[in-house]
């Protein structure tokens, strides 16, 4: 369910999409979307350290995110991860934003 | 799933006239009609229903939440009296007011809970006025999303215009939208829907006809070939600005590494979380790592469907190419934003 709006079963998102003919998704079984979850909160922790947020999963269901001063969220859709990131950095989070890309060089070029 | 094909454009661009038109096809005969307001032009069709130009936007920032209650109760309602049997269509079509985003209904389509189970986008096909629409898109932005959401543009009054007018209307809405088949009224019904409304639409979309599904089946391929390295100085030249009023940008990434699937999926996703008002659309085909053939991607505004496999590379080399349609934002900036979050050496800008 959307944490936000309340309408229930948000979460098909095009990254993580339900298995149909001809869709490409690695959605497949238990052990393809675990490995996709995992290699997922690796590249979006990635990011979010930028602002020293960490995300991970919970219950195996949910996401949790948590900033280095004690503040986390619960959200269940990635749709939201975005949202959810600066409203608990309280700051913007721009891909276009210089010290963003340098950050994002520094840890991609590892 | 049953599709709905969406009819927009900008006013008095003729859409009821070309609704009015398609309906008497045979093949529309199946297709329910859900309009916005009922215009000069008389509509009569046996399941026309009206919808009311309202949206429906929580302020939450969620992308789930913008819907368009009116189109997504008027689906609801069809969708339930044809389970009760009390009418039978095999397709819909919405025509949208004159200064409707495309993309709001699009998103209904694919994030209502229910009725993303029952319908499927069975293609955008926006009307243009050829006398009206230099102005209209130097002016209006309403008039640029409709036609960058296009899968089919048909020009309208093309009787009142000059030859050389036309041609420049169709160089410059190439511009906009190098994927969209450009006809005008003459076409006969059966070339203005061919594919829409079909299930293998998204096929379609995706480049399943063979060609290159990046740019029109008119398009002579000349402006791809000035392609540069962002390396050189002179890179700021890159994009084609059509509209420096607007700002309205066209143009592609060309990467020659394959692509890290899910890195790819966190960065469009924070793109468009940030910037989404602002790229009218993005359609692409990725070479990713682990995977032979190619996947396509297509995406208007914060919305992105589903990707989808394509069956075979389009000619040329085996490389991800993926078109940007969008306002105010700087090609190279999105550009440098994707090597840095994909950690590879190099991509370049081209020119659509």
């Amino acid at each position: 369910m959307c944490s936000l709006c309340g309408i229930l079963g948000c979460d098909d998102h095009w990254t993580n999409a339900i298995v149909r003919p001809g869709v490409y998704t690695r959605n497949h079984d238990t052990q393809s979307r675990r490995a996709e979850g995992l290699r997922r909160l690796k590249s979006a922790n990635a990011v979010l350290s930028y602002r020293r947020l960490k995300l991970d999963v919970w219950q195996g269901r949910s996401y949790v995110m948590t900033s280095p001063t004690g503040g986390s969220s619960v959200f269940e859709a990635l749709s939201h991860l975005w949202s959810e990131a600066e409203a608990l950095s309280g700051r913007d989070l721009d891909p276009l934003d210089d010290d963003l890309i340098e950050w994002m060089e520094e840890r991609t070029s590892l | 799933m049953t599709p709905v094909i969406l009819l927009t454009g900008f006013l008095g661009s003729g859409k009821t006239t070309l609704l009015q038109r398609l309906l008497t096809d045979p093949s529309m005969k199946g297709a329910a009609v859900l309009i916005n307001e009922f215009g000069e032009v008389g509509l009569d069709h046996a399941l026309l229903d009206r919808i009311d130009d309202t949206v429906v936007v929580l302020k939450s920032g969620c992308i789930c939440c913008t819907v368009r209650g009116e189109v997504a109760d008027a689906l609801s309602n069809l969708h339930s009296l044809r389970a009760r049997g009390e009418i039978a269509f095999d397709r819909v079509v919405i025509e949208t007011t004159g200064l409707a985003d495309p993309y709001p209904v699009l998103q209904t389509l694919t994030a209502h809970p229910v009725l993303r189970s029952h319908f499927t986008n069975g293609g955008v096909l926006t009307t243009v006025d050829a006398v009206n629409a230099v102005l209209q898109v130097e002016h209006r932005s309403e008039a640029v999303r409709q036609i960058a959401a296009a899968d089919r543009i048909v020009l309208t009054k093309t009787d009142l215009t000059e030859p050389e007018m036309e041609q420049a209307l169709r160089r410059r809405l190439a511009r906009i939208n190098p994927g969209a088949l450009i006809l005008t009224t003459e076409a006969s019904v059966d070339v203005i829907l061919e594919g829409f409304g079909s299930t293998a639409f998204a096929n379609t979309l995706a480049g399943e006809g063979g060609g290159d599904p990046l740019c029109g089946p008119t398009c002579d391929h000349a402006e791809h070939q000035h392609t540069h390295h962002h390396d050189h100085s002179h890179n700021r030249h890159h994009a084609h600005h059509y509209d420096d009023a607007l700002g309205v940008t066209s143009f592609s990434l060309v990467i020659e590494q394959e692509i890290d699937w899910t890195m790819f999926g966190t960065w469009l996703t924070l793109l468009l979380h940030k910037h989404g008002e602002r790229i009218f659309r993005v359609k692409g085909i990725l070479a990713i790592e682990g995977e032979d053939s190619p996947i396509a991607i297509h995406g208007v505004q914060h919305l992105v469907h589903a990707p989808t496999h394509m069956a075979n590379w389009p000619k040329g080399p085996r490389q991800s190419r993926i078109v940007f349609i969008l306002e105010g934002l700087a090609p190279d900036q999105i550009r440098r934003s994707f090597t840095a979050f994909m950690g590879i050496s190099e991509a370049r800008t081209a020119a659509e």
